[in-house]
Protein backbone atom coordinates (compact mmCIF):
# COMPACT_ATOMS: atom_id res chain seq x y z
CA UNK A 1 0.00 0.00 0.00
CA UNK A 2 1.84 3.23 -0.56
CA UNK A 3 1.81 5.02 2.20
CA UNK A 4 3.30 8.52 0.74
CA UNK A 5 0.12 10.75 0.97
CA UNK A 6 -0.35 9.58 4.48
CA UNK A 7 3.12 10.54 5.24
CA UNK A 8 2.99 14.29 4.04
CA UNK A 9 -0.35 14.67 5.38
CA UNK A 10 0.66 13.32 8.74
CA UNK A 11 4.23 15.46 9.33
CA UNK A 12 2.97 18.54 7.63
CA UNK A 13 0.50 18.59 10.10
CA UNK A 14 2.80 17.82 13.15
CA UNK A 15 5.06 20.20 11.57
CA UNK A 16 2.13 23.46 12.18
CA UNK A 17 2.20 21.69 16.44
CA UNK A 18 5.64 22.15 16.95
CA UNK A 19 5.21 25.74 18.87
CA UNK A 20 8.18 26.14 21.03
CA UNK A 21 9.86 22.66 20.03
CA UNK A 22 9.50 19.15 18.67
CA UNK A 23 8.06 17.37 21.62
CA UNK A 24 5.17 19.77 21.37
CA UNK A 25 3.42 17.69 18.51
CA UNK A 26 4.86 14.25 20.50
CA UNK A 27 1.15 13.06 21.65
CA UNK A 28 -0.01 13.53 17.95
CA UNK A 29 2.85 11.90 16.63
CA UNK A 30 2.09 9.31 18.57
CA UNK A 31 -1.67 8.69 17.75
CA UNK A 32 -0.75 9.48 14.65
CA UNK A 33 2.55 6.95 13.38
CA UNK A 34 1.63 4.36 16.41
CA UNK A 35 -2.75 4.02 16.42
CA UNK A 36 -3.46 5.41 13.45
CA UNK A 37 -1.50 4.19 10.83
CA UNK A 38 0.86 1.78 12.97
CA UNK A 39 4.05 2.11 11.10
CA UNK A 40 5.71 1.63 14.34
CA UNK A 41 5.05 0.37 17.98
CA UNK A 42 4.92 3.01 20.90
CA UNK A 43 7.88 1.72 22.62
CA UNK A 44 9.89 2.03 18.68
CA UNK A 45 8.52 5.20 18.81
CA UNK A 46 10.15 6.54 22.28
CA UNK A 47 13.11 4.44 21.18
CA UNK A 48 13.96 6.04 18.44
CA UNK A 49 13.01 9.73 19.98
CA UNK A 50 15.33 8.48 22.60
CA UNK A 51 18.31 8.07 20.22
CA UNK A 52 17.78 10.77 18.52
CA UNK A 53 18.72 12.73 21.46
CA UNK A 54 22.00 11.48 20.82
CA UNK A 55 22.39 12.47 17.60
CA UNK A 56 23.44 15.94 16.44
CA UNK A 57 21.45 18.75 14.61
CA UNK A 58 17.58 19.66 15.02
CA UNK A 59 16.23 17.26 17.68
CA UNK A 60 13.43 15.85 15.64
CA UNK A 61 15.27 13.87 12.88
CA UNK A 62 13.91 10.65 13.93
CA UNK A 63 11.41 10.96 11.68
CA UNK A 64 13.24 10.54 9.22
CA UNK A 65 13.26 6.55 10.23
CA UNK A 66 9.59 6.96 10.61
CA UNK A 67 9.50 7.67 7.16
CA UNK A 68 12.30 5.10 6.05
CA UNK A 69 10.06 2.32 7.24
CA UNK A 70 6.30 3.07 6.06
CA UNK A 71 7.35 3.57 2.94
CA UNK A 72 10.50 1.24 2.70
CA UNK A 73 13.54 3.55 1.48
CA UNK A 74 15.11 6.82 0.94
CA UNK A 75 12.10 8.42 -0.75
CA UNK A 76 9.97 7.82 2.26
CA UNK A 77 12.58 9.72 4.35
CA UNK A 78 12.98 12.72 2.15
CA UNK A 79 9.37 12.82 1.91
CA UNK A 80 9.18 13.02 5.80
CA UNK A 81 12.02 15.91 6.15
CA UNK A 82 10.39 18.37 3.28
CA UNK A 83 6.94 17.48 4.77
CA UNK A 84 7.51 17.85 8.28
CA UNK A 85 10.17 20.77 7.86
CA UNK A 86 8.97 22.58 4.49
CA UNK A 87 5.59 24.42 6.25
CA UNK A 88 7.30 25.53 9.15
CA UNK A 89 10.01 27.08 7.48
CA UNK A 90 7.94 28.78 4.72
CA UNK A 91 5.97 30.51 7.55
CA UNK A 92 9.41 31.34 9.49
CA UNK A 93 10.64 32.81 6.02
CA UNK A 94 7.56 34.68 5.76
CA UNK A 95 7.80 36.18 8.91
CA UNK A 96 11.46 36.86 8.84
CA UNK A 97 10.78 39.55 6.18
CA UNK A 98 7.80 40.87 7.99
CA UNK A 99 8.31 40.98 11.53
CA UNK A 100 10.59 44.32 11.52
CA UNK A 101 7.52 45.80 10.43
CA UNK A 102 5.38 44.33 13.33
CA UNK A 103 7.70 45.80 15.73
CA UNK A 104 5.59 48.64 17.06
CA UNK A 105 2.84 46.16 16.85
CA UNK A 106 1.88 46.00 20.72
CA UNK A 107 0.43 42.06 20.24
CA UNK A 108 3.58 41.22 19.13
CA UNK A 109 4.84 40.94 22.44
CA UNK A 110 1.25 39.56 23.68
CA UNK A 111 1.76 36.88 21.05
CA UNK A 112 5.28 36.13 22.72
CA UNK A 113 4.44 35.90 26.14
CA UNK A 114 1.07 34.24 26.01
CA UNK A 115 2.71 31.39 23.37
CA UNK A 116 5.61 30.74 26.15
CA UNK A 117 3.73 29.25 28.87
CA UNK A 118 1.26 27.40 26.69
CA UNK A 119 4.76 25.89 24.49
CA UNK A 120 6.00 24.83 28.00
CA UNK A 121 2.74 23.49 28.67
CA UNK A 122 2.81 21.61 25.55
CA UNK A 123 6.34 20.45 25.76
CA UNK A 124 5.61 19.17 29.36
CA UNK A 125 2.22 16.83 27.97
CA UNK A 126 4.80 15.57 25.40
CA UNK A 127 7.34 14.41 28.25
CA UNK A 128 4.51 12.76 29.91
CA UNK A 129 2.96 10.92 27.18
CA UNK A 130 6.63 10.22 26.67
CA UNK A 131 7.00 9.09 30.34
CA UNK A 132 3.44 6.65 30.32
CA UNK A 133 5.92 4.38 27.93
CA UNK A 134 9.55 5.02 29.02
CA UNK A 135 9.37 5.00 32.82
CA UNK A 136 8.12 1.57 33.54
CA UNK A 137 9.38 1.35 37.26
CA UNK A 138 11.88 2.61 39.93
CA UNK A 139 14.55 1.87 38.10
CA UNK A 140 14.02 3.98 35.21
CA UNK A 141 11.85 6.85 37.71
CA UNK A 142 15.84 6.83 39.41
CA UNK A 143 17.60 7.60 35.18
CA UNK A 144 14.92 10.30 34.59
CA UNK A 145 15.59 11.90 37.66
CA UNK A 146 18.93 11.75 37.97
CA UNK A 147 19.26 13.16 34.78
CA UNK A 148 16.85 16.20 35.71
CA UNK A 149 18.72 17.01 38.47
CA UNK A 150 22.22 16.27 37.02
CA UNK A 151 21.11 18.91 34.16
CA UNK A 152 19.65 21.41 36.91
CA UNK A 153 22.98 21.74 39.18
CA UNK A 154 26.09 21.37 36.73
CA UNK A 155 26.31 22.22 33.23
CA UNK A 156 26.96 19.03 31.34
CA UNK A 157 26.35 18.25 27.50
CA UNK A 158 22.91 16.31 27.70
CA UNK A 159 23.88 14.34 24.95
CA UNK A 160 26.46 12.71 27.35
CA UNK A 161 23.87 12.00 29.89
CA UNK A 162 21.66 9.77 27.25
CA UNK A 163 24.66 7.88 26.63
CA UNK A 164 25.15 7.84 30.71
CA UNK A 165 21.71 6.06 30.14
CA UNK A 166 22.22 3.64 27.39
CA UNK A 167 25.33 2.46 30.04
CA UNK A 168 22.91 2.06 32.96
CA UNK A 169 20.51 0.32 31.25
CA UNK A 170 22.46 -2.38 30.46
CA UNK A 171 24.40 -2.65 33.26
CA UNK A 172 20.60 -2.46 34.99
CA UNK A 173 18.11 -4.13 32.31
CA UNK A 174 20.09 -7.00 31.10
CA UNK A 175 18.70 -10.62 31.58
CA UNK A 176 20.78 -12.51 33.78
CA UNK B 1 27.55 27.92 -6.73
CA UNK B 2 29.68 30.26 -4.17
CA UNK B 3 29.62 33.76 -4.42
CA UNK B 4 26.38 34.25 -5.89
CA UNK B 5 26.02 37.40 -6.07
CA UNK B 6 23.26 37.29 -8.36
CA UNK B 7 20.30 36.51 -5.78
CA UNK B 8 17.85 38.85 -6.26
CA UNK B 9 16.40 38.20 -2.89
CA UNK B 10 18.67 40.10 -1.63
CA UNK B 11 17.79 43.82 -1.81
CA UNK B 12 21.25 44.88 0.23
CA UNK B 13 19.56 47.71 2.34
CA UNK B 14 21.86 50.02 3.47
CA UNK B 15 21.04 50.00 6.99
CA UNK B 16 22.67 46.03 7.05
CA UNK B 17 25.64 45.61 8.94
CA UNK B 18 28.93 44.87 6.29
CA UNK B 19 30.41 41.96 7.26
CA UNK B 20 26.95 39.96 7.19
CA UNK B 21 26.95 40.54 3.16
CA UNK B 22 30.36 38.51 3.29
CA UNK B 23 28.43 35.73 3.34
CA UNK B 24 28.34 33.44 0.27
CA UNK B 25 25.79 30.50 -0.17
CA UNK B 26 28.74 27.89 -0.18
CA UNK B 27 29.68 29.51 3.27
CA UNK B 28 26.27 29.78 4.61
CA UNK B 29 25.71 25.81 3.55
CA UNK B 30 29.21 25.03 5.01
CA UNK B 31 28.84 26.67 8.77
CA UNK B 32 25.67 25.10 9.04
CA UNK B 33 26.52 21.58 8.46
CA UNK B 34 29.71 21.96 10.36
CA UNK B 35 26.39 23.24 13.61
CA UNK B 36 24.78 19.98 12.01
CA UNK B 37 27.52 17.58 12.67
CA UNK B 38 28.94 18.76 15.51
CA UNK B 39 25.72 20.19 18.16
CA UNK B 40 25.21 17.53 19.95
CA UNK B 41 23.14 17.85 23.34
CA UNK B 42 21.29 20.98 21.98
CA UNK B 43 21.79 23.32 19.08
CA UNK B 44 21.56 26.55 20.15
CA UNK B 45 24.98 27.17 22.14
CA UNK B 46 26.38 25.88 18.61
CA UNK B 47 24.72 28.64 16.39
CA UNK B 48 25.58 31.26 19.05
CA UNK B 49 29.11 30.18 19.07
CA UNK B 50 29.14 29.99 14.86
CA UNK B 51 27.11 32.36 13.71
CA UNK B 52 27.73 35.39 16.53
CA UNK B 53 31.16 34.42 17.86
CA UNK B 54 33.07 32.88 15.08
CA UNK B 55 31.69 34.20 12.07
CA UNK B 56 30.17 37.84 13.41
CA UNK B 57 27.51 37.09 10.80
CA UNK B 58 24.76 38.71 13.48
CA UNK B 59 25.68 40.50 16.48
CA UNK B 60 24.31 39.05 20.23
CA UNK B 61 21.62 41.27 20.04
CA UNK B 62 19.86 39.83 16.42
CA UNK B 63 20.99 36.81 17.76
CA UNK B 64 18.46 36.66 20.80
CA UNK B 65 15.94 38.79 18.67
CA UNK B 66 16.10 36.16 16.05
CA UNK B 67 15.81 33.06 18.94
CA UNK B 68 12.55 34.56 20.46
CA UNK B 69 11.08 34.87 16.91
CA UNK B 70 11.97 30.89 16.24
CA UNK B 71 10.29 29.93 20.09
CA UNK B 72 7.62 31.63 19.15
CA UNK B 73 6.88 30.10 15.54
CA UNK B 74 5.87 26.50 14.59
CA UNK B 75 8.71 24.69 14.19
CA UNK B 76 12.17 23.61 15.68
CA UNK B 77 14.26 26.32 17.42
CA UNK B 78 17.38 25.30 15.29
CA UNK B 79 15.49 24.81 11.65
CA UNK B 80 13.82 28.53 12.38
CA UNK B 81 17.32 29.60 13.18
CA UNK B 82 18.77 28.59 10.21
CA UNK B 83 15.77 29.98 8.04
CA UNK B 84 15.80 33.46 9.67
CA UNK B 85 20.00 33.54 9.67
CA UNK B 86 19.66 32.36 6.24
CA UNK B 87 17.28 35.08 5.22
CA UNK B 88 19.15 37.72 6.91
CA UNK B 89 22.30 36.99 4.74
CA UNK B 90 20.98 35.89 1.33
CA UNK B 91 17.63 35.47 1.33
CA UNK B 92 15.38 32.82 0.54
CA UNK B 93 18.72 30.87 -1.26
CA UNK B 94 20.78 31.55 1.83
CA UNK B 95 17.52 30.01 4.02
CA UNK B 96 17.43 26.70 1.97
CA UNK B 97 21.39 26.60 1.84
CA UNK B 98 21.40 26.68 6.04
CA UNK B 99 18.28 24.35 6.76
CA UNK B 100 19.76 21.48 4.44
CA UNK B 101 22.88 22.06 6.08
CA UNK B 102 21.68 22.15 9.66
CA UNK B 103 19.38 19.05 8.87
CA UNK B 104 21.87 17.01 6.86
CA UNK B 105 24.16 15.20 8.88
CA UNK B 106 21.33 14.22 11.68
CA UNK B 107 18.96 13.34 9.26
CA UNK B 108 22.08 10.69 7.88
CA UNK B 109 22.96 9.60 10.96
CA UNK B 110 19.34 9.03 12.28
CA UNK B 111 18.70 6.83 8.54
CA UNK B 112 21.46 4.61 9.31
CA UNK B 113 20.00 4.37 13.20
CA UNK B 114 16.86 3.04 11.75
CA UNK B 115 17.87 0.55 9.76
CA UNK B 116 19.96 -0.71 12.62
CA UNK B 117 17.67 -0.27 14.98
CA UNK B 118 14.67 -2.24 12.37
CA UNK B 119 17.33 -5.24 11.78
CA UNK B 120 18.83 -5.47 15.57
CA UNK B 121 16.51 -3.51 17.65
CA UNK B 122 15.27 -6.35 19.60
CA UNK B 123 18.63 -7.69 20.77
CA UNK B 124 18.79 -8.03 24.49
CA UNK B 125 21.41 -5.69 25.18
CA UNK B 126 20.08 -3.09 22.48
CA UNK B 127 16.20 -3.33 24.74
CA UNK B 128 18.01 -2.80 28.00
CA UNK B 129 20.35 -0.04 26.51
CA UNK B 130 17.72 1.69 24.95
CA UNK B 131 15.38 1.35 28.22
CA UNK B 132 17.93 3.51 29.89
CA UNK B 133 17.92 5.88 27.04
CA UNK B 134 14.67 6.65 27.07
CA UNK B 135 14.58 7.29 30.79
CA UNK B 136 17.27 9.58 30.23
CA UNK B 137 15.79 11.74 27.53
CA UNK B 138 12.79 11.88 30.09
CA UNK B 139 15.18 13.57 32.42
CA UNK B 140 16.67 15.55 29.75
CA UNK B 141 12.90 16.97 28.46
CA UNK B 142 12.07 17.88 32.26
CA UNK B 143 15.24 19.62 32.62
CA UNK B 144 13.94 21.95 29.60
CA UNK B 145 11.01 22.53 31.34
CA UNK B 146 12.30 23.98 34.22
CA UNK B 147 14.99 25.61 32.47
CA UNK B 148 12.38 26.88 29.83
CA UNK B 149 10.00 27.94 32.80
CA UNK B 150 12.96 30.10 34.63
CA UNK B 151 13.74 31.65 31.43
CA UNK B 152 10.71 32.72 29.30
CA UNK B 153 7.72 33.40 31.86
CA UNK B 154 7.13 36.98 32.28
CA UNK B 155 4.72 36.17 35.48
CA UNK B 156 3.21 33.39 38.19
CA UNK B 157 -0.02 33.58 36.71
CA UNK B 158 2.19 32.24 33.62
CA UNK B 159 1.84 28.67 35.69
CA UNK B 160 -1.96 28.02 35.46
CA UNK B 161 -1.21 28.20 31.42
CA UNK B 162 0.98 25.71 31.93
CA UNK B 163 -1.05 23.58 34.32
CA UNK B 164 -4.21 23.92 31.54
CA UNK B 165 -2.54 22.87 28.80
CA UNK B 166 -1.17 19.62 30.28
CA UNK B 167 -4.74 18.83 31.25
CA UNK B 168 -6.37 19.61 28.45
CA UNK B 169 -3.69 17.06 25.98
CA UNK B 170 -3.06 14.83 28.53
CA UNK B 171 -6.19 14.56 30.95
CA UNK B 172 -8.90 15.67 28.30
CA UNK B 173 -7.64 14.83 25.43
CA UNK B 174 -8.20 17.70 23.48
CA UNK B 175 -5.47 16.99 20.75
CA UNK B 176 -2.48 19.48 20.42
CA UNK B 177 -4.43 21.81 18.21
CA UNK B 178 -7.31 22.60 20.11
CA UNK B 179 -4.99 23.19 23.09
CA UNK B 180 -2.82 25.26 21.72
CA UNK B 181 -6.01 27.43 20.31
CA UNK B 182 -8.17 27.49 23.23
CA UNK B 183 -5.24 28.03 25.63
CA UNK B 184 -2.92 29.82 23.74
CA UNK B 185 -5.87 32.69 22.91
CA UNK B 186 -6.40 32.52 26.47
CA UNK B 187 -3.10 33.40 27.29
CA UNK B 188 -2.26 35.62 24.67
CA UNK B 189 -5.51 37.70 25.82
CA UNK B 190 -4.06 37.79 29.01
CA UNK B 191 -1.12 39.30 27.64
CA UNK B 192 -2.75 41.91 25.94
CA UNK B 193 -1.14 45.21 25.48
CA UNK B 194 -2.04 47.31 28.47
CA UNK B 195 -2.76 50.96 28.20
CA UNK B 196 0.56 52.15 29.89
CA UNK B 197 2.95 50.97 27.20
CA UNK B 198 6.10 49.55 28.01
CA UNK B 199 8.94 50.78 25.63
CA UNK B 200 11.18 47.81 24.26
CA UNK B 201 8.28 45.34 23.99
CA UNK B 202 10.94 42.32 24.17
CA UNK B 203 12.90 41.79 27.36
Amino acid sequence: MNQIPALIRVFAYLSLLTVGGGMAAFPELKTLTVEVHKWLTFPQLIHLYSVGQMAPGPNMMMIVAIGQWAAGGLLGALIVLIAFFGPTAVLAFIVARGWKKLEKWPWRTSIQEGLAPVSIGLLLAGCFTMAKGAITGVETAAIAVGVLLILLHYKINPALLVLGGAVIGVLSFMPK
Amino acid sequence: MSNAALNPAVESPPAAPPVAAQASIAQIFLEFLIIGATSFGGVVPYLRGSLVTKRGWINDKEFVEMLSISQSLPGLNATNMAILVGEKLRGAVGSIAAIIGICLPGAVLMYIVGIFYRIHGDHVWITAALKGVAAAAVGLILSTVVSMSKKSLSGKFDFVFIALTVIAVNRLHLGVPRTLIAVGLLAILFHRPRKQQKESGTQ
